[in-house]
């Protein structure tokens, strides 16, 4: 069960926060390139540095990349939003204040469905992000024990949206697969990279856990520095099973902030030093308010693409395709548009078909060989027409796998390699007999069955001797014509 | 000679601009060490600005409408590779990368920028006392203060060691010196003049704007800075009617209202009260139509200020931390040494509003203090706009009193911020006032002699108030004041 | 009326030195305490008036919308901000160990 995971009579509770990174041109308030991996502090400028006197001005685009996250996820777009000040010491953070927002987020209350159940979404609103601390000394890298940091402003001002669930997650797997949701919702709205590797997605988790049936929820804990959705999933199900472990040797939970060791597997407490926190959050008096207008909201709904969901449901329907294939199919960015595309020149067969070659070796292809889907070799015309010589029989399906491989090193189209590589299927008769002859020699115990058999029996043994025949062959016989020949050799008997 | 001459006889060739220069050079040579307007003196940027305009006259090109006009500007300007300290220790020898947004207009403009002036830390304060590289001295009886927090520019124009200056007003700090040192001080309209490259204060009240020798001055000085600034979130691009060109079209007909609350009250001097009585006399008797309102919660000004600045100021301050610029004191990890600079880089009065406004934000009093002031603000700006349905402008003093002496008022803050009373309710509203000086009186108390046996005269100031983007109007105001002024 | 807050303390200003990142001294704490109970006295005349169904003001024009288009602009130039900084060390600013957590 994903949806409500049970332990030892405990449920898990959890809301997410997610911060991703807008995939704009320039920061928030700033015109300095918005780019992960630039040399250290070369992205810089009065604002983002928080020099005395300087000013931000709002991001155009943010704004837009905000409102149509707002439309996938059906949140109310209130008419008024509004930057407040979040003040407190970091020095990564160079004007001691984070410009957020507050009690006027530009989105409020949306949703997203995952695996037929309906995840509240509380908020999501624009910030800024802060730069990157380098911690030297001490123990390789890590913040305790360092002896100084360096300090690269370029991250700070880039612009990140961060999206609030309510505690409506009931357990690892669906905490995982809520990330998952959003993050494909995100890639298709292009507004991100949401590349948690690289940070440009940073999910964090509330965590905690109540009797089944309880109405109050319990102590939670904030667990961090999740890097994948895999570490998600087994974060949340660590954290969960360390408050019921506490809770039945009865010890209380106290509500911190946890750090996830990919490593150990473990959550850790973050000793912090003892600091007060008040963020004495006030309106931004530097910025106005948002306040978005219907030819903006109108311009955002137009240029709204397919949303995943939306993409798997009609894939499903229209290409009779498992939703597993489908969510591969939608998940895999620009996958569904090659899908697409090759299914439209279909030379013989079904999308099916296309689909189960591209899920299949297809992908394993791009995945061992690091090739990005754009970069392919084999475009949707040349599997089109590799999957029509297979279902037209004029190869066999092992000699297509060849081909594409090939197809794919080398750049050349599928018929150009079958006909280079004089490749077709066996389809001499005289062969074929033969091969079927040394299958019988082989199978008397079958063929006898056969004959004394019934109905089923005669089925099923008949299956058995297609498959040894198809064996002999290497796969590379017209299965068709064996057929036939098989059919007329047990009449014989 | 005026910046109206100046700029004509530059622009003409009359008169070089190296020569208007050397002019003011010498009275800055003369009386500087005494005064102490300027934090730091251009000087040689300065002859090198005035050159290059005298070049481009002669080659038939027109410098703008400030050429070769002398200018200085307060140090909570920045200016590209000149140093810019606020009078605070904590910024002591740093160089901004850039120039601000009014600067940047000045030098387009033709103007020669002398240096820059000396200030209330951080504009924190009335008297220019708060300075950490000491006071300004009033030039019209020296043992007295320009009155702040832009004392230093305040004094540049009245010692005639630049034509015009610049300065922020947040919540006086022009009017109030530009009135205690005898000349002209403007408080445009907020989002008039853009705020880009001024070191913030409190960023909902903080307005750049003119010193002059007279009324035509500070238009041009105005007319030279404003105007929408994309930079800046809060600059206006709205089209502003020109200053110049309404100046000289009288007050006839206009209806001028006294403030009531910020005029026949306590703590505003008789001798003030006086010359506020005259000026409306003569405004009447140039045809302006006077009478007295009331505008009630202006009363309120004075403590929703002193919770609004500073809560605005503890966080436009927090990037102090010796980090990234500026000065550092050593700490074994960043919290101790943020704290260190802190406590070592910034003066007693800016310490005192940081508290003040942090506190203010706080958990459990936000909603008494800073919260309840935001609302106090919108009082004011609704009795403002009744009071504006009839009148055009409003009259009131600009100071309580006269030039004060130093370290009179420097024990008790509280008395130190009543000198900004009649001032701030402008700032809450975002409207727009001019100082324009109107005579002289003795003080009350401790009148330094003149060499012949009588006590010194000091200036004194009125204040014309007028709504968002009156300024047309207001100047005329100003203008008719000016005329009549003793 | 709405009650005014409780007089300011020492704790108070203690409390609101920490999140100021001011190391008070004694006696600033004391005289600090003392000038801003003045203050806060005069300023609870605002704080006592009944005026809940007021609508704030954050800003004092009703401006909205001011936006920039998403372009890139020139940097400044790193050494020149470095130049003026306290510490910098490998084109980035330094500062000693960071204690707690972001
Ligand atoms: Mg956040
Ligand atoms: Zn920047």
């Amino acid at each position: 069960m994903t949806a409500h995971e049970v332990s030892r009579g405990y449920e898990i509770v959890v809301g997410l926060e997610v911060h991703c990174e807008l995939a704009t041109n320039t920061k928030l308030f700033c015109g300095c390139a918005n780019q992960f991996g630039s040399e250290p502090n070369t992205n810089i400028c009065p604002v983002c540095l928080g020099l005395p006197g300087s000013l931000p001005v709002l991001n155009e685009r943010a704004v837009e990349f905000a409102l149509r996250v707002g439309e996938a996820f059906n949140f109310d777009v209130p008419e008024r939003s509004v930057f407040h000040r979040k003040n407190y010491f970091y020095p990564d953070m160079p004007k001691n204040f984070q410009t957020s927002q507050y009690d006027e987020p530009i989105c409020s209350e949306g949703t997203l469905d995952v695996d037929g159940v309906t995840i509240r979404i509380t908020r999501a609103h624009l910030e800024e992000d802060t730069g990157k601390s380098t911690h030297v000394g001490g123990d390789g890298g890590r913040i305790h024990g360092a002896d100084h940091s360096l300090i690269d402003y370029n991250r700070a001002g880039v612009p990140l949206l961060e999206i609030v669930s309510e505690p409506d997650i009931r357990s690892a797997e669906q905490a995982a697969r809520y990330v998952e949701e959003l993050r494909a919702t995100l890639l298709a709205i292009g507004v991100s990279d949401v590349k948690m590797e690289e940070g440009s997605m940073r999910v964090d988790a509330n965590v905690s856990v109540r009797l089944v049936g309880a109405t109050e929820f319990g102590k939670r804990c904030e667990v961090k520095n999740m890097n994948s959705i895999r570490s998600v999933r087994r974060a949340v199900a660590y954290e969960a099973e360390r408050q019921i472990d506490l809770i039945t040797s009865g010890e209380r939970i106290m509500q911190e902030t946890r750090h996830w060791n990919e490593d150990d597997g473990r959550t850790h407490s973050m000793r912090s030093k003892e600091e007060a926190f008040d963020y004495r959050y006030f309106p931004e008096p530097d910025l106005v308010p948002v306040e978005p207008t219907a030819e903006m909201r109108s311009l955002v709904r137009s240029q709204m693409p397919e949303l995943p969901a939306a993409k798997r449901e009609r894939l499903i329907d229209a290409w009779a395709i498992t939703e597993h294939d489908a969510r591969v199919i939608v998940d895999v960015p620009g996958l569904a548009e090659y899908a697409e595309a090759a299914v439209a020149v279909l030379g013989g067969g079904t999308p099916k078909d296309i689909v189960n070659w591209l899920t299949g070796d297809f992908l394993g292809f791009l995945n061992e060989t690091g090739t990005k889907l754009d970069d392919s070799n084999l475009r949707p015309a040349g599997l089109a027409e590799l999957v029509g010589m297979v279902v037209g029989g004029s190869i066999s399906r092992n000699q297509g796998k060849d081909v594409m491989a090939d197809a794919l090193r080398s750049g050349e189209a599928p018929v150009a390699i079958v006909a280079a590589r004089g490749i077709a299927q066996v389809s001499d008769a005289g062969a074929l007999s033969g091969v079927l002859e040394v299958v019988f020699a082989a199978n008397v115990d079958a063929l006898d069955a056969y004959r004394s058999g019934d109905d089923k029996m005669k089925k099923k043994k008949r299956g058995f001797l297609m498959g040894e025949a198809m064996k002999a062959t290497k796969g590379d016989g017209n299965p068709q014509l064996l057929n036939q020949l098989l059919d007329q050799m047990l009449e014989a008997l | 000679m005026t910046a109206r001459e100046i700029a004509a006889a530059v622009r003409t060739g009359a008169r070089s601009a190296r020569s208007v220069l050397e002019e003011h050079f010498a009275r800055i040579d003369v009386r500087e060490a005494e005064l102490h307007a300027f934090n730091y003196l251009m000087r040689e940027q300065a002859f090198g600005a005035a050159d290059a305009i005298d070049s481009a006259v002669a080659r038939g090109e027109d410098p703008g409408c400030l050429a070769g006009v002398p200018v200085a500007v307060k140090d909570n300007f920045c200016t590209r590779g000149v140093p810019t300290t606020c009078s605070s220790k904590i910024l002591e020898g740093w160089t901004p990368p850039y120039d601000s947004t009014a600067v940047a207009r000045l030098h387009a403009a033709g103007a020669v920028l002398v240096g820059k002036t000396n200030l209330d830390e951080f504009a924190m304060g009335s008297s220019t006392e708060n300075s950490a590289f000491g006071p300004t001295r009033n030039p019209h009886d020296p043992s007295r203060v320009p009155g702040g927090s832009s004392g230093g520019s305040a004094v540049a124009v009245a010692a005639g060691f630049s034509a015009i200056a610049y300065g922020s007003d947040t919540g006086g700090s022009i009017r109030q010196p530009a009135a205690l040192c005898g000349v002209v001080g403007v408080k445009p309209t907020y989002g008039s003049v853009s705020r880009y490259g001024l070191v913030a204060f409190a960023s909902s009240l903080d307005q750049i704007g003119p010193f002059a020798v007279d009324v035509g001055d500070a238009a041009l000085a105005l007319e030279a800075v404003w105007g929408y600034d994309p930079m800046d979130s809060t600059s206006l691009d709205a089209t502003m009617d020109s200053l110049s060109d309404s100046l000289d079209r009288g007050v006839a007909g206009l209806r001028v209202g006294i403030v009531r609350e910020l005029t026949e009250v306590d703590g505003i001097a008789p001798e003030v009260q006086a010359r506020v009585a005259a000026a409306a006399e003569a405004l009447s008797a140039a045809g302006a139509k006077v009478d007295y309102v009331s505008v009630p919660s202006v009363s309120y000004g004075l403590s929703a200020y002193y919770l609004i600045a500073p809560a605005e100021a503890s966080s436009n301050l927090a990037r102090y931390d010796g980090v990234r610029y500026g000065r550092r004191d050593a700490g074994a990890d960043v919290a101790t040494m943020n704290s260190a600079t802190r406590d070592a880089g910034f003066g007693a009065e800016v310490k005192r509003r940081i508290m003040l406004g942090t506190y203010a934000l706080s958990a459990g009093y936000y909603d008494s203090y800073y919260g309840k002031a935001q609302k106090v603000r919108t009082l004011i700006i609704q009795d403002f706009a009744r009071a504006y349905e009839q009148f055009d402008v409003l009259l009131t003093p600009t100071a309580p009193t006269v030039a004060f002496e130093f370290g009179s008022k420097t024990a008790d803050p509280l008395a130190m911020y009543l000198s900004d009373v009649c001032t701030i309710p402008t700032n809450l509203a975002g409207h727009c006032a001019i100082s324009v000086p109107y005579g002289t009186a003795e003080p009350t108390s401790g009148a330094t002699l003149t060499s012949d046996g009588n006590p010194k005269q000091l200036p004194i100031g009125v204040q014309v108030l007028a709504p968002a983007l009156g300024e047309a109007t207001m100047f005329r105001v100003a203008k008719a004041i000016e005329a009549s002024a003793p | 009326m709405p009650e005014v807050p409780a007089p300011l303390t020492r704790a108070d200003v203690m409390h609101v030195a920490q999140l100021a990142r001011l190391a008070i001294t004694e006696s600033e704490a004391e005289l600090f305490t003392e000038q801003l109970a003045v203050i806060l006295d005069h300023a609870n005349d605002v704080a006592s008036l009944d005026i809940d169904s007021v609508v704030p003001t954050a800003h004092p024009l009703p401006l909205v919308n001011a936006f920039r288009k998403d372009e890139v602009r020139p940097s400044v130039d790193r050494d020149e901000v470095l130049r003026t900084a306290p510490d910098a060390l490998d084109h980035r600013f330094r500062v000693p160990k960071i204690l707690g957590d972001s």
